[in-house]
């Protein structure tokens, strides 16, 4: 422990702390540019520098590489100090003078031209190496450097030329004092300029999630992405958010990992993915940062959104006129054909949000208005009222103009005519479809699927949770289109089917089963290996086969295959099947009177 | 009724799970299949003894449709569709040292979802019996004993 004073005031440092950190930790403000609590100490800047006396010696030193000693003096503002920053002011003026927070600092010294002539009006780097310190020492990625010396002295990547090197994590481009580095992006198409997504390698994923966490996008990541490209061996780059995080919340070595669990009962609650509208061209999707989608527009009002719950065009302008277009992908032969349900009940709430936050006009442009729930007719009704111009009739086409306005056409099918309206933003109301590896999940479980793809349950009106593998039932949009009222009416009949087969803690099996006729049984064997469910084994001691009730589901496969006939399938017995053949031919045909159909 | 005035009978063997129920769904769903098909329940192909098909062509059938889950997945009991695969060819081929016409037995698959698949599958099967004429297997069995 080190005792020291600064200003005047009495401070205390620990072992290896320098004066800079110890006059932050006490609330003296030293101006500095190059300093990062995450990088090395550098003094490039020298704007740090402070009056040291020492055993009555008194010296200029930068204060964020000096040590902080025991019994050192220390003055933040004395003369001395003021002029030395007033001379590195008045020649970082004159080399960058188009720099605000250079301007800025410069004024607050009583400098507010540049007294030397300046070179280039448009230089913003001011040479304090804080983006070569962050690619070397954090990214570990050393795309930038100094090149030259003297006057010549410059930063960028060798011999100033683009770089495989560079992952463009943008890294430089935050700590950079001045903005004298910006990213370009090589295919910026890729990269619309929505005001929506996170805009960090780390976020939480909502204001509602649970757990209310951030979580760390590998993709993004820069540890993980140089991790990546270089196999490992850079493996400790980055690191910054564990650096800074107080707590130690940050494990950079969770791994995901499969774990394998005994059940009594499945519940399939896989959802939905949405629908590409990128798939109808007609729409214009992905051509218009203004063209967005249900779930971008929820993103965009949300309160813990990119703007804050504002609905904003990408250039910050509010919009004027809005489009809601229903049914894109939905109702529609090209896509699916079925109704996704939902979207009529929010888009409503979509062009009542409009209404509320905007001053703006909002289209909506709909086939039928499905407003089949409990209290949704009259929020249909209250929509209405606010002033929202209903449009029936399927928005047939979302055309971008030269100037980036948007025009969407469609017929009025009340009017009887085509209508077309320029608007500001349009949101598109996509489908919804089943996940894209629907057939994997059908597989794993023995579920089927209907013809939109969901999952199908037992029977369409009376058995709408169970399917037909014993203790696998389906809980929501899985099954089919759902709102969120019917997909937790349907969640907790699974949960109570699932619960009951458990608090029963016995399976009732199916009556179905084969038995084998140990007196017919000839020892063959065949039957042994045609059963799936390995529920026929051989019983050495009686030299038959047998069959475990529990195992065997009564397919009958092996009822088909026995040569002796000695295995009978319960409720589908031979003789009964042979009789109902037998009974088929006995009744005479039904004979319709003439001009019927059956 | 065509011309001849030959309505063809045929039986159908049908898994539970599959085209039975996709047959079910054809019928609540309204859809227009001639009254033609007999159908018989079974839990699985599987579970069809290709005695079964013999027998119906020995009561009177004109035709005979097996009908189960898609392989390789759909499958109720995993792998019972796959022992219908195994075993309806090497039917096909005794029906036709018997002389059974290769248009009067079908065998395949029909999901659930595909009860058009089966509407149309009716129609066609039975068109095309009603081509081939009556089998009359059962009166030439009995006039040869």
């Amino acid at each position: 422990m080190a005792t020291l004073i600064i200003d005047g005031q009495e401070v205390h440092a620990e072992e290896g702390q320098t004066i800079l950190e110890v006059a932050r930790a006490n609330g003296i403000e030293i101006p500095t540019l190059c300093s990062h609590p995450l990088l090395e100490p550098y003094g490039a800047c020298r704007l740090c520098t402070v009056e040291v006396i020492r055993r009555g010696w008194s010296r200029l030193e930068t204060s964020c590489t000096h040590p902080a000693w025991d019994g050192l003096e220390v003055k933040t503002r004395s003369p001395a100090v003021i002029e030395a920053r007033k001379v590195l002011l008045e020649l970082m003026l004159s080399r960058t003078p188009n720099v605000p927070v250079i301007q800025e600092l410069a004024r607050a010294y009583g400098v507010t031209e540049p007294p030397y002539p300046v070179e280039d009006p448009q230089e913003k780097c001011i040479l304090c190496g804080l983006c070569v310190r962050v690619c070397r020492e954090l990214v570990k990625a050393n795309v930038l450097d100094f090149s030259q010396a003297g006057i010549e002295r410059r930063v960028g990547p060798p011999f100033l030329e683009k770089t495989r090197q560079c992952i463009g994590c943008g890294a430089c481009t935050i700590v950079c004092p001045t903005g004298a580095i910006e990213i370009v992006l090589a295919n910026a198409a890729v990269y619309q300029e929505k005001p929506l997504g996170p805009t960090s390698a780390i976020w939480v994923p909502s204001l509602q999630a649970v757990p209310r966490v951030p979580v760390i996008d590998t993709d993004a990541c820069i540890r993980f992405r140089q991790n990546d490209r270089t196999d490992g061996e850079t493996a400790d780059a980055c690191g910054a958010c564990q650096m800074l995080c107080e707590a130690g919340a940050i494990d950079f070595t969770q791994q995901d990992e499969i774990v394998e669990l005994d059940v009594g009962t499945i519940i399939v609650a896989t959802g939905y993915n949405l629908w590409d509208p990128t798939l109808l061209s007609q729409y214009s999707y992905g051509q218009s940062p203004h063209i967005i989608t249900s779930m971008e527009f929820e993103h965009l009002s949300n309160a813990g959104g990119p703007t804050s719950g504002q609905i904003l065009l990408s250039d910050g302008r509010k919009p004027q006129r809005v489009a809601i277009i229903h049914c894109v992908g939905s109702r529609d032969h090209n896509a699916h054909p079925y109704c996704s349900r939902f979207c009529c009940m929010y888009s409503l709430k979509h062009a009542h949000q409009v209404r509320d936050k905007t001053d703006a006009q909002v289209y909506e442009f709909y086939m039928d208005m499905r407003a089949f729930g409990k209290a949704y007719e009259e929020f249909y009704e209250r929509v209405q009222e606010e002033g929202v111009t209903m449009v029936r009739g399927r928005g047939a086409e979302v055309e971008v103009l030269p100037d980036g306005q948007l025009r969407v056409k469609g017929e009025d099918a009340n009017l009887g005519r085509l209508v077309q309206v320029d608007v500001d933003l349009v949101i598109l109301a996509t489908a919804i479809e089943a996940p894209h590896d629907a057939d994997r999940v059908a597989a794993l479980f023995g579920l089927s699927r209907t013809e939109d793809g969901f999952f199908a349950e037992s029977h369409p009106k009376l058995r709408p949770v169970e399917t037909n593998t014993d203790g696998v039932f389906l809980a929501g949009v899985a099954q089919g289109p759902k709102d969120v009222p019917d997909t937790v009416a349907h969640a907790g009949a699974a949960a109570s089917m699932a619960l009951a087969l458990l608090d029963k803690g016995e399976v009732t099996i199916s009556p179905q089963i084969a038995v084998v006729d140990e007196e017919l049984c000839s020892a063959c064997k065949t039957c042994i290996v045609l059963c799936p469910y390995t529920a026929i084994s051989f019983l050495e001691d009686k030299n038959v086969a047998h069959v475990n009730e529990a195992l065997c589901k009564g397919c009958g496969t092996c009822v088909a295959a026995c040569p002796a006939g000695a295995i009978t399938g319960r409720h589908f017995t031979t003789e009964q099947i042979m009789a109902q053949i037998e009974g088929l031919f006995r009744m005479p045909i039904p004979q319709l009177a003439e001009g019927v159909s059956p | 009724m065509n011309s001849t005035g030959f309505e063809p009978r045929i039986v159908a063997f049908l898994c539970n799970w599959c085209t039975y129920t996709a047959a079910d769904t054809a019928g609540v769903s309204r859809m227009e299949q001639p009254p033609n098909v007999d159908i018989i329940r079974v839990m699985c192909t599987g579970r069809v003894n290709p005695v079964f098909v013999l027998k119906a062509f020995a009561e009177g059938a004109d035709g005979v449709i097996v009908s189960g889950c898609h392989p390789p997945n759909d499958c109720h009991y995993q792998e019972g569709n796959y022992k219908t695969f195994r075993r309806m060819p090497l039917l096909e081929m005794m029906l036709d040292q018997y002389g059974i016409e290769k248009g009067r037995f079908h065998w395949g698959w029909i999901s659930g979802a595909e009860a058009p698949k089966w509407a149309q599958l009716v129609r066609d099967f039975t068109e095309q019996v009603r081509q081939l004429g009556p089998l009359n297997w059962k009166r030439q069995i009995e006039s040869k004993e």
